[in-house]
């Protein structure tokens, strides 16, 4: 008999009777290999979306329309970089270094959500980006907020409170537009029109076709289904679109008494998948800004650690 | 995860007081070149809405932990020790509280 296979299967075996008895898992505790590797995936990738996230948003800060609205998109995009260290710290505690989630991110072997690939044409997009593309993320996140693994729980904790501003500012946007000008209105219903089928890619695939998500589940990685949040997220939005008198663009979308839920068309997973493998509008642009950032960056790095140096030098001289 | 980590900047553990009269609290990590840069950046990453009127930073690498694998061992001289709480004595109803 195998002894360390046993003791293998034991180990597992405690750790998924921690997980049913809604234990967390703190970073130095014993887990499974594939539990790690799942976690590093899935929390660097969130990393990753909230930093490159600030860059469709960078695109309007010099030209939003108010000295009022340009402080409030500043402070959204500096929380999501803050977002993203959160995260990026979190991830940390599995044994992986920043920099080399840097470098999968740098070389395109990690992804981050493709929503991030799409252009903002017009300001009414930063309205919309922050009704639905934040709304969807608050969605996603309550859900993360109970996931098994303590420190991205709590993180997730931590970014839900301060989200829940973004997506306020974002529909306070929409509503403006959606009362001022009919050139406003139409911008705003534009933004709705590209906006809403990429916002709902963000959940991931049907789960039908999720291969991951059965496990993920299991271990209490995932509350919910990628459709079950779709749906909710559909729920709560309907009716936010009808406050604003815009118009949803989905003829199959309708109230479904029976079910309790709104019936949505088919979401277009070819363009989904297009996207993720790299032919987004965007992905180089985005990629390429990325990365121009943190090699632009490197001689401030260096210059702070030669001068922490230089100073701990002096420091030890005089003592 | 070998990756030479050698120029990447130090990790400090952020601690922050959110209000006089409560303890510090772990938040979560940081890089900085130096403390200073890591109180400042803690400043910026952790307490954009007023969360805490006190930080503390501390090299990740000064931090010594106790290590989960001997939970039972390291924390059983404790554990025989009944006595210690309150609820190992049986008091009469008529003594009222204690």
């Amino acid at each position: 008999m195998d002894v360390a296979k046993t003791d293998f299967n034991d180990l597992e075996e405690a750790f998924q009777a921690k997980i049913d008895a809604e234990k967390r898992i703190e970073p130095k505790e014993w887990m499974p290999d594939k539990y790690r590797q799942t976690l590093i995936r899935q929390m660097s990738q969130h990393a990753h979306s909230e930093v490159v996230g600030m860059l469709p948003e960078g695109n309007w800060l010099t030209r939003a329309p108010t000295l009022k609205r340009k402080a409030i998109l500043m402070a959204k995009i500096q929380d999501e970089g803050g977002h993203g260290l959160y995260l990026y710290s979190a991830t940390e505690t599995l044994g992986i270094s920043r920099d080399e989630m840097f470098d999968q991110l740098h070389t395109g072997k990690a992804k981050y959500s493709t929503i991030f690939n799409y252009p903002t044409l017009t300001w009414a997009d930063i309205g919309a980006i922050g009704w639905l593309v934040d709304g969807a993320a608050i969605v996603n996140q309550i859900a993360l907020c109970r996931c098994s693994y303590g420190p991205y729980a709590r993180a997730m904790i931590r970014i839900c409170k301060e989200e829940s501003f973004h997506q306020r500012q974002g529909y306070e946007i929409m509503m403006t537009m959606a009362q001022g000008t009919k050139e406003q209105r139409e911008m705003a219903q534009d933004a709705l029109n590209r906006w809403w089928w990429p916002t709902l890619m963000m959940f991931g695939p049907n789960d039908t076709n999720s291969a991951n998500s059965a496990q993920s589940m299991k271990w209490k990685i995932k509350r919910q289904s990628n459709d079950e949040l779709r749906q909710k997220f559909i729920d709560a939005t309907v009716p936010q679109a009808e406050y604003l008198k815009l118009r949803i663009p989905d003829d199959k979308l309708v109230w479904n008494e029976e079910r309790g839920h709104y019936d949505f068309g088919d979401i277009d997973w070819n363009e989904f998948k297009n996207v993720v493998s790299g032919n987004g509008l965007c992905n180089r642009e985005r990629l390429k800004a990325r990365v121009d950032a943190h090699d632009g960056g490197k001689w401030v790095r260096d210059a702070a650690l030669a001068y922490a140096a230089k100073k701990a030098a002096r420091k030890a001289e005089a003592a | 995860m070998t990756k030479d980590t050698h120029d990447e900047l130090p990790l400090y553990e952020v601690f922050i007081r959110s209000k006089n009269g409560l303890d510090h609290k772990h938040v979560g990590s940081l890089h900085a070149s130096d403390a200073e840069m890591a109180l400042t950046n803690a400043r910026d990453v952790y307490t954009r809405r007023g969360e805490g009127v006190s930080i503390w930073v501390v090299k990740s690498t000064d931090i010594v932990a106790s290590s989960p694998e001997d939970k039972g061992n390291f924390y059983e001289p404790s554990d025989d020790k009944l006595y210690r709480h309150p609820t190992f004595f049986n008091l009469p109803d008529e003594v009222g509280h204690m």
